[in-house]
């Protein structure tokens, strides 16, 4: 049915945005960490040159969620945004505070004022994934109402909530350690790609602590969603289990193949075993679901013809704008030159 | 907290200070305000950029190529802020408005559905030419560029497509309340987004060109006239000039549309009380309980704008009940002479450049021509929002033209007037920095300052960098 397809897609842009728009706020983090002005240098040079060229795009797929989910799930989209309004202002400010903090802080001149915005930067990439978490909690843990008229702070502070929002800044932290080791390795920069490594797997090893958290508090907070993830969703739960493992071995072992793709595809099975597991379920403890809750089909169909423009579209574009920073065509920091 | 429930209220609102309403409204016109200097400079500075790159390139102009790259640079400070600003009002659509995209999500998701892509390969594109400037060879950069010109063009007609259909709604069937069936076509090219997507486009182009030319009227002021600030002035001074009067002949258009799609509209920009014959049109005035106080009205004039004849019947306020009519009629009539007059300063300023042109071949030298160039810049500016205030206010009660008002559409939580407060802190600080950044740019430029003397890493050291090679010579 179209409107799994449209399931589908909107559950792919959360997952492109977990991957790429979580390594963005886990490199934030990493640069929260990154010790003194002169400690943490090399790391922050990194981090700044990764991030750099990519980050604005990568941040496109929130908009991309958030459209389709209104488009296709209306009354859905409006339950969540008015049940947890507060989390959802904070993760916007969050990420006005990120973006303007990471714009400004290569252009401002003094060292106190690159400090401050740089600041402003980090700890901003820290509270906007868990404040987002919280609200994917809210929704897991069945405290979104179909009809509330309003927000309260019991939707989004249960304890599935909390778990799922330190989880968020968890995986953030992990996918970032591994893109930043994988990046080191590429720069033979020993250093670097250990140090990044043995973040890399203390946030994997936090990131897996957390998850198995989030499962057992999901028996009590939402026992259809635990049983949908211990039979039906769990081949993904058990891929997402092993490319944790798996990084864990490479990282250990110092080799880089596929480093990154297991990363990511260990973040992409627990975002997919999560929607198998709630199908066709769209609030849980409430009657919506992707039929009952879903737009006309004439917009299903716009969506899915958006969606493949797209694909044919963006997607090329995308792989052009990642070859050339690859190929490290793409110079950020002084990238047009103040001085000529 | 209380002072600023009053403010809210008295910048347009139905005296409803119990609801959320006053403030979702204010708060929707405080970002949406904000971000739509930014979108702006999205939506036409690449195409400026782009045509100064271009002659850099075809002729070999240092200027040319030195004014290129320096405003790309002050283009990544201005899409950075407007892409965060623009998710915020992603975001607000729900937290603000929940009732209408409960009602209406999935339509207005069809033109954002759009967007998207534009805004997807904008973000795309414009990655690739802000850092490739150093690396990629001079034409391969100047064609990653047109993308993003073309993307910010699209983005805009999508964008302005959901804003006048909440003007003039189609394309859907409603039933028991509920949206059942959606022609996808009709909701994008409603009857309103023919004239409000070209007259937005245009402003866009008017305001970032005749702002980039007023930053150079400055520096001629105070005694820059070399080459480089000629060409700053010149190539967006001349774009915005000869878009000023199409813009003109735009909105004429657009505002008699309006007086025949959107009638009571109409009637509150020009304050017709009565619907009538003969209706005289007011310069400014103050419009209390049905009277216009010190306007000054030019008899028939606005039948003559309607319908090219005295004679011509345009429909007043009295044509719908109180409930139903426009708060802050001064506002929105003020703001409408406001727009109008200052276009008419933009196109003076253009057709004084052009008679100069013609004798001297050369740029204006009269001091009281700078004095005008640097204030038109921000004339631009005020007219673009002053627009913004006609056609928004001006659409109230309704938020979808009579199908849903905006208290329906409002949020039913508490609390609007923090993140109202709490959107006013963060966007002041935003535009203080802003401007304080650009301003850091153009005096780090003049200074002539090397690059290796800054610090290469976000807050750390100042260290020794060994100069930029290859294309740095510009």
């Amino acid at each position: 049915m179209i409107v799994d397809a449209v399931a589908a897609i909107l559950l792919a842009g959360v997952t492109l945005y977990a991957v790429l728009g979580g390594a963005d706020f886990g490199g934030g983090l990493w640069d929260l960490l990154a010790g003194g002005d002169r400690r943490g240098q090399a790391a922050r040079q990194l981090i700044d040159d990764t991030i750099t060229p990519v980050w604005e795009a990568n941040h496109v797929w929130l908009i991309f969620v958030l459209v389709i989910f209104w488009t296709a799930f209306p009354p859905a989209f409006a339950a969540v945004m008015t049940a947890a309004a507060l989390p959802l202002w904070l993760a916007a400010f969050g990420i006005v505070l990120r973006g303007a903090g990471f714009a400004f802080r290569k252009e401002v001149e003094t060292l106190h004022w690159q400090r401050l915005s740089g600041a402003v930067f980090a700890f901003s990439s820290l509270i906007t994934p868990f404040f987002m978490g919280t609200v994917i909690g809210a929704i897991a843990s069945r405290r979104v109402p179909a009809n509330p008229a309003h927000t309260d702070l019991t939707v989004w502070t249960g304890p599935t909530s909390l778990l799922i929002g330190a989880l968020f800044v968890a995986v953030c932290a992990y996918l970032a350690a591994v893109f930043l080791t994988q990046q080191a390795r590429q720069r033979n920069d020993d250093r670097l790609s250990r140090a990044f490594a043995r973040r890399a797997m203390a946030a994997a090893v936090i990131s897996g602590a957390l998850s198995l958290a989030t499962l057992l508090e999901l028996r009590h907070s939402n026992p259809a969603l635990y049983h949908g993830l211990t039979t039906r969703a769990l081949p993904l739960v058990i891929v997402a289990g092993g490319c944790g493992l798996a990084v864990l071995t490479l990282l250990a072992t110092g080799r880089s193949d596929g480093l990154r793709a297991l990363s990511a595809l260990g973040v992409t099975a627990v975002v997919w075993g999560w929607g198998v597991a709630q199908y066709p379920v769209l609030l849980p403890g409430t009657d919506l679901t992707l039929t009952t809750a879903s737009a006309p089909h004439s917009v299903l169909v716009t969506i899915v013809v958006v969606f493949i423009s797209a694909a044919l579209l963006v997607g090329p574009s995308f792989l052009l704008l990642f070859s050339l920073h690859g190929r490290q065509l793409l110079e950020s920091g002084e990238h047009t030159g103040h001085g000529d | 907290m209380h002072a600023m429930q009053v403010l809210a209220a008295t910048a347009g609102g139905t005296g409803a200070l119990g609801g959320q309403v006053v403030p979702a409204r204010a708060q929707m016109a405080a970002t949406l305000g904000f971000h739509i200097i930014l979108a702006c400079f999205g939506i036409a500075f690449p195409t400026i950029v782009l045509v100064t790159e271009f002659r850099g390139l075809s002729r070999s102009d240092d200027a040319a190529m030195l004014l290129a790259r320096r405003w790309s640079q002050v283009m990544g400070v201005l899409v950075a802020v407007g892409a965060v600003t623009g998710t915020v009002l992603s975001f607000e659509m729900g937290l603000l408005w929940p009732g209408l995209m409960r009602t209406y999500g999935a339509v207005l998701g069809v033109p954002f559905g759009f967007e998207g892509i534009f805004f997807f390969l904008e973000a795309i594109f414009t990655g690739i030419y802000l850092y490739g400037w150093q690396r990629l060879p001079g034409w391969a950069h100047f064609y990653t560029g047109i993308p993003i010109a073309l993307t910010g063009l699209g983005g805009a007609i999508a964008v302005m497509a959901a804003n006048s259909w909440m003007n003039q709604p189609g394309g859907f069937t409603l039933s028991h309340g509920k949206v059942v069936a959606v022609n996808p076509w009709q909701v994008f090219f409603n009857r309103a987004s023919l004239y409000e997507t070209p007259h937005m486009i245009l402003a866009a182009y008017m305001v970032v060109g005749f702002m980039v030319a007023s930053v150079y009227a400055a520096g001629m002021l105070q005694g820059r006239r070399d080459r480089y600030h000629r060409l700053g002035f010149g190539m967006p001074f001349t774009i915005a000039a000869i878009l000023t009067p199409i813009q003109i002949f735009v909105g004429d258009t657009a505002a008699r549309a309006i007086a025949s799609q959107q009638p009571v509209k109409f009637a509150a920009i020009e304050y017709v009380t009565r619907t009538g014959r003969g209706v005289p049109e007011y310069l400014g005035g103050f419009y209390v309980n049905g009277h216009v106080y010190f306007g000054l009205p030019i008899p028939d004039a606005d039948s003559l704008l309607v319908g090219f004849s005295p004679r011509t019947r345009v429909t007043g306020l009295d044509s719908v009940a109180p409930a139903d009519r426009p708060p802050a009629l001064t506002l929105i009539h003020l703001s409408f002479d406001a727009m109008v007059g200052l276009a008419f300063l933009l196109l003076l300023a253009g057709l004084w450049a052009l008679l100069m042109w013609r004798r001297r071949r050369g740029l204006p030298s009269q001091s009281w021509f700078w004095w005008l160039a640097v204030l038109c810049g921000p004339a631009a500016l005020v007219a673009m929002e002053c627009g913004w205030i006609v056609t928004e206010v001006g659409r109230q009660p309704w938020v979808v033209y009579q199908l849903m008002t905006t208290s329906q559409a409002a949020t039913t939580n508490g609390g609007v007037i923090d993140s109202l407060t709490a959107v006013i802190v963060l966007y002041a600080v935003l535009g203080v920095a802003t401007v304080i950044i650009l301003r850091m740019l153009a005096r780090r430029w003049r200074r002539g300052e090397q690059a290796g003397q800054e610090a290469a890493v976000p807050y750390g050291p100042p260290v020794d960098r060994p100069a930029p090679t290859g294309r740095e010579q510009a």
